[in-house]
């Protein structure tokens, strides 16, 4: 591969991660901006209900051993949770692209 | 037993449970019954099993893969964390274990993906452990049979790379909560209507949620297979995702 169509992948390639990105974004903004008055909660919250409205009787019959004491503690969590995966991701890719700029310098 | 007195319980089960916001999109602690609890668990075991065996003959092959399933693992855990709003007008989030099913085959996830849910089952109190044979089976059996499968049979109809990667995540993560919704609807028939008017109900509750998230999981899976396609291809060579002879 040339020099010259190398980095005509590569920003062909950025374009369209870009559009992916940003569709991911609008995807998640699009709602939030339709449904002024929705709540968000969880989609098992509802499904709770729903247990609740089929069989009033049900009580669940165990509980979470340990629960996040509050919603902070719980978004750090889950925070923690996205950084830690995404971390390793950027780790990664940073790797294999390194590895492979490296290859091609002792080749040429 | 009254309309009154069920609004009145669900909204006190919606008040304890709000200021926890122990929201998960799995299945809920303690809300399967527990032979459905058991049964569920005891389906996943032959694919945990299988699932140890193929990640312990991926890496005694090649040894180098271990950071490439890591980073499988990595991709399911952050899309787990993403709680994402939906049209319906609540949140759900993607699972993310598409893309090591299209890698790795799906047992290898199953192995993954209990891993993922285990933590959140601990730390989080989402999902749950007596939940955790069914969650396993919707995420991390269903879903990765789906996307292998789908991913397969794309690639054999010759269709491009990016839409067999995309079909495949997004409707891995589809039938994850299709699956979920069936479990939920066998475990609580309705009093008319019994299975299937259940499963309507839930389905419109977490299918129909996902729908949209779905699509973004199949979006950022197309974005992450494009990076190794570019940066690891040495990698996909052996595990025979790209041919020698494919262009990048």
């Amino acid at each position: 591969m040339s020099t010259m169509s190398n980095t005509a992948g590569k920003s062909s390639m950025l374009r369209k991660n870009i559009l992916l990105v940003v569709l991911v974004v609008a995807i998640a903004v699009i709602p939030l901006l339709l449904l002024k008055d929705a709540e968000f909660g969880g989609a098992d919250g509802r499904a709770e209900q729903a247990i609740t409205e089929i069989n009033a009787d049900y009580k669940p019959w165990f509980s979470p051993v340990w629960e996040p004491p509050s919603g902070e503690i719980e978004s750090l969590l889950f925070a923690m949770q996205a950084a830690l995966g995404a971390g390793f991701i950027g780790y990664y890719i940073g790797y294999v692209r390194g590895r492979k700029t490296k290859n091609s310098v002792e080749k040429s | 037993m009254s309309k009154k007195y069920q609004l009145g319980l669900g909204l006190v089960l919606m008040i304890l449970l709000m200021p926890q916001a122990a929201f998960a999109m799995h299945i809920m602690e303690g809300f399967l019954p527990p032979v459905w609890c058991i049964s569920w668990g005891v389906l996943v075991i032959p694919f945990l099993v299988m699932g140890v065996f193929s990640i312990q003959k991926t890496v005694k092959q090649n040894p180098k893969l271990k950071m490439l399933l890591a980073m499988a693992g990595a991709f399911a855990f952050v899309l787990s964390a993403l709680k994402i709003p939906s049209v319906t007008g609540s949140c759900s989030h993607p699972t993310g274990v598409g893309l090591g099913a299209i890698l790795f085959g799906p047992t290898a996830m199953s192995v993954l993906g209990i891993i993922v849910l285990l933590f959140q089952a601990l730390l989080l109190a989402h999902g749950g452990l007596t939940t955790l044979g069914a969650n396993t089976f919707s995420m991390a059996v269903v879903g990765p049979l789906v996307s292998f499968g789908v991913y397969k049979l794309v690639k054999r109809m010759k269709g491009p790379q990016w839409l067999a990667v995309f079909l495949a995540a997004a409707l891995g993560d589809l039938l994850t909560y299709v699956t979920t919704s069936v479990q939920l609807a066998l475990a609580f028939p309705a009093e008319t209507g019994g299975f299937a008017a259940s499963l309507v109900k839930f389905m419109g509750i977490f299918a129909v949620t996902q729908i949209p998230l779905a699509i973004s999981e199949g979006l950022l899976t197309v974005l992450i297979f494009n990076a190794l396609l570019a940066y690891s291809s040495n990698e996909l060579k052996d595990l025979r995702i790209l041919s020698e002879e494919v262009r990048i």
